[in-house]
């Protein structure tokens, strides 16, 4: 530490050539810190996951429903804690490009999803409103809404009773919100009530999309979801049942494999900064041999000259990169925000500081090898005549 | 005043950047054609071209010297390049697929409002009225050329990642043989209506455990064989068929989800749509299975198209820095030279020129390189991902032509302005100063 200044000095030496390279630096740092982002939202359906919650489905298909009558055949399961269910409704609202996520829920979704937290006696509102409907307050955010608004929606895969077609219009009672930012997507949903999608809706026939289980003790999931599937098995609604956390994944890597996709584009990013910052630190111990060999003349080590160099070379890499990353920290919160909700990127989390981390000292460690050797081999007498 | 000088020169050289980046962007390629040729003939008929010329060919020749600099701009420019080509070929793909998938001359009809098959229902009572309604075309028996057609999604395991994963599973009327002629069975043979036999598109078969012919698999809990693998180009290719009848029975379903029938032409799409209107009992819109499939991708292929361009950007600017930095090196070494040069009479454009000609030299290689690996790796990669009827689309990354000009494009703007600042200094370099230098 005693030699810092030294390696400060000669790191901004060519102050040009510095920055040009720290700036390559930051912005694929930036890059690594953006892409990591969106890699974290897409599999945060894993970190959403409750430990101790399961998802029951069908066996065949999650279009296929299973009875309401499953209900409480499972909740009489030993180890079962709680059960809540839900079906998918779909539909958009104002315009086809605006997808929504509109489930309806039983009463005690937010038992078993203690992660979401709506005021109490917007709560309230809901058990005693019909046709009462609660959003998420980014998904509110996004549209403007207000408690009291009411919210059509159209293109449900339900048509409804009473007029024969498919639009819906819900009351907003109430909102609901996620503490972790990691897992503000949740916010993006808006819930009403199953009894009234069930009475509601013309195919209602008491079938239920998926439940969700929540169980005692997360270490017998497994006696639990087998106890499950046997209710009915060779019946003509076998179910599936596995961990909240399998089945978020599932949904994931089915859309695509994000994780891979992120990693090729950063192999390909960090492999040419390696040239580049590699490139930099020949040319900074080439053309300072002589400066090099007048300090190993007062006596410096062989193994300290090694330890500048490294120095500077893992110094140049982490400035950048800290840089980079704290740009993307900045850059992520805007994002989000620009997009009206539409995206909601999770800031750099603390597992992509510590990767980031490690991939700026193993670079600089990697682009420093070279010129570092090479400054120790010097030769005092060569290097100072030139030669 | 020196201080404000400095300033709009720099401000003057900024916009000068970003108007050439500006036009470069919107240039078809035949503008780069012209600009080399007019390069051409300025080089060979005028003096000052002739001295570029010649600088020009002093600095490439001494490339070789400089190799890691030079392969910095080469490698840098080729990675952002193979990135955005591959990012924008998954895009394409997956537009091209759908798009391929419709034509002017059928129409499907879904429920009001629905955006996907799979959030539409049609009534078996419906399904009738519609496909009697006029602009349909018949066959030689004068039977209307419709199919009406159930979609259910089933879970098989995927091959890749060894999950169960959403396959479309499509019951097909008799006709749909004569509506969608280029659906060709390559394998086995045609289901047999009645049986519970499917076919399995190209696409399916590839991305999906255990569908190959002759193998069964067990869809809501009945056994049907796979008899044949087919064969169209498009989105159908990812889902597997059979008789909508049969199909009906095993998951208990009375209705429909959409109707596909052939129009006599493209034009009879407005009476078919008249004659549904004027029917108060269907509630359902029919559109070009064109504009259907086109609707489809357009969300998820923006997406892709904005992700590549933001991703290429950042990196962009990562390989602008680098290439500003090995050409003030290189320009820094050839100082002396440089100053030689104009000692003897030689003017500054020429100097400019040469150190703008060497860096986009090196940005085309770079370019080349990274558009060659994106398409010897990606051209026709297959993969696939969740489409509006909650299953699975199979689809090739394309890279087309225009791509590998895109991807060329971004790679000689990246030299452009990576060589700018470095050749201005080069000319600027007062004569004196750089001969006294060691």
């Amino acid at each position: 530490m005693k030699y810092f200044h030294l390696i400060w000095a000669a790191l901004f030496r060519r102050k040009t050539r510095t920055t040009l390279t720290l700036l390559s630096v930051l912005a694929a740092f930036l890059l690594f810190g953006l892409l990591d982002a969106v890699r974290v939202a897409f599999n945060s359906g894993s970190d959403a996951a409750g430990v101790d919650r399961m998802v029951v489905s069908s066996k065949y298909s999650i279009i296929q429903g299973l009875p309401q009558s499953l209900i409480a055949r499972v909740e009489a399961v030993p180890g079962v804690k709680n059960v809540t269910w839900s079906n998918w409704f779909g539909g958009y609202y104002q315009d086809r490009k605006n997808q929504m996520v509109n489930i309806a829920i039983s009463p005690r979704q937010f038992e078993v999803y203690p992660e979401m937290i709506v005021p109490p006696d917007q709560l309230k509102a809901f058990e005693s409103t019909r046709t009462g409907a609660l959003v998420g307050e980014a998904l509110a955010k996004r549209w403007g809404w207000k408690i009291g608004d009411k919210i059509p929606i159209s293109g449900a895969i339900y048509p409804n009773k009473a007029t024969g077609d498919t639009n819906w219009t819900f009351d907003l009672v109430g909102m609901f919100h996620v503490k972790d930012e990691k897992l503000r997507g949740m916010e993006q949903q808006l819930f009403f009530r199953w009894d009234y999608f069930d009475e509601a809706n013309s195919y209602g026939q008491h079938e239920v999309g998926w439940l969700v289980i929540q169980v005692a003790d997360p270490n017998k999931s497994d006696q639990v979801a087998k106890a499950i599937d046997a209710i009915s098995a060779n019946s003509d609604h076998e179910t599936k049942t596995q961990t909240e956390q399998a089945f978020n994944l599932s949904f994931a890597k089915q859309l695509g494999d994000i994780g891979l996709i992120v990693s090729a584009i950063m192999g390909a990013v960090f492999f040419t900064l390696l040239l580049l910052t590699g490139n930099t630190m020949a040319q900074a111990v080439r053309e300072r041999i002589p400066e090099l060999a007048t300090l190993k003349t007062m006596g410096f080590s062989d193994k300290t000259v090694l330890g500048l160099v490294f120095g500077e070379a893992i110094l140049l890499v982490v400035i950048g990169g800290v840089l980079g990353l704290g740009l993307a920290s900045i850059l992520l919160p805007v994002i989000s925000s620009a997009s009206g909700g539409m995206l909601q990127l999770p800031p750099v989390v603390a597992g992509t500081w510590v990767t980031g981390l490690l991939m700026m000292i193993g670079i600089g460690v990697l682009v420093g090898l070279l010129p570092a050797l090479r400054a120790m081999r010097l030769n005092i007498v060569d290097a100072l005549a030139g030669r | 005043m020196k201080k404000l000088k400095s300033f709009l020169s720099g401000l003057g050289m900024f916009l000068i950047i970003l108007a050439s980046v500006a036009m470069w962007v919107l240039m078809p390629w035949q503008g780069l054609l012209v600009l080399l040729f007019v390069l051409a003939l300025w080089m060979a008929f005028t003096q000052v071209g002739r001295q570029a010329a010649s600088v020009t060919w002093v600095g490439v020749s001494t490339l070789g010297q400089r190799l890691g600099a030079s392969s910095v701009i080469i490698v840098g420019i080729a990675g952002v390049v193979g990135v955005l080509v591959a990012l924008l070929a998954m895009g394409n793909g997956l537009q091209e697929t759908l798009k391929s998938t419709g034509d002017t001359e059928t129409a499907i009809v879904l429920r009001g409002g629905a955006t996907a098959e799979l959030s539409s229902g049609i009534s078996r009572e419906d399904s009738t009225l519609i496909t009697q309604s006029a602009g349909i075309l018949r066959d030689a028996e004068g039977k209307p050329i419709t199919s009406s057609e159930l979609v259910v999604v089933a879970n098989l395991p995927k091959k890749s990642t060894g999950t169960d994963a959403n396959v479309e599973i499509r019951g097909v009327g008799p006709q749909m043989w004569a509506l969608r002629p280029n659906m060709k069975i390559i394998e086995g043979r045609k289901f047999t209506p009645g049986l519970r036999e499917m076919i399995v598109g190209k696409g399916a078969r590839q991305q999906f455990a255990g569908l190959d012919p002759g193998s069964t698999i067990n869809l809501n809990n009945q056994q049907w064989t796979i008899v044949g693998v087919f064969e169209s180009g498009d989105a159908h290719e990812s889902e597997l068929e059979g008789d909508v009848d049969t199909v009906s029975a095993a998951y208990r379903r009375q209705g429909f989800q959409s109707v596909t029938v052939r129009l006599t032409s493209p034009e009879a799409l407005d009476t078919f749509k008249a004659a549904l209107a004027s029917n108060p009992r269907l509630k359902v819109e029919a559109k070009s299975t064109l504009d259907y499939y086109t609707a489809q991708s357009e969300g998820l292929t923006k997406v892709i198209r904005v992700v590549g361009i933001v991703i290429a950007t950042i990196m962009a600017i990562g390989a602008i820095f680098g290439a500003l930095n090995s050409m003030y090196a290189a320009v820094a070494t050839r100082a002396r030279e440089i100053a030689t040069l104009r000692a003897i009479g030689f003017r500054s454009p020429p100097v400019i020129v040469s150190v703008m000609l060497e860096t986009m030299l090196l940005a085309l290689l770079g370019g080349l390189l990274g558009a060659f690996i994106a398409w010897l790796i990606f051209n026709n990669y297959s993969v696939s991902t969740l489409g509006s009827n909650f299953s699975q689309v199979v689809f090739q990354f394309s890279v087309s032509p225009a791509l590998l000009w895109t991807g060329v494009k971004w790679a000689l703007a990246i030299g452009f302005i990576g060589g700018m600042l470095p050749a201005v200094r080069a000319a600027r370099l007062p004569v004196t100063t750089a001969l006294r230098e060691s």
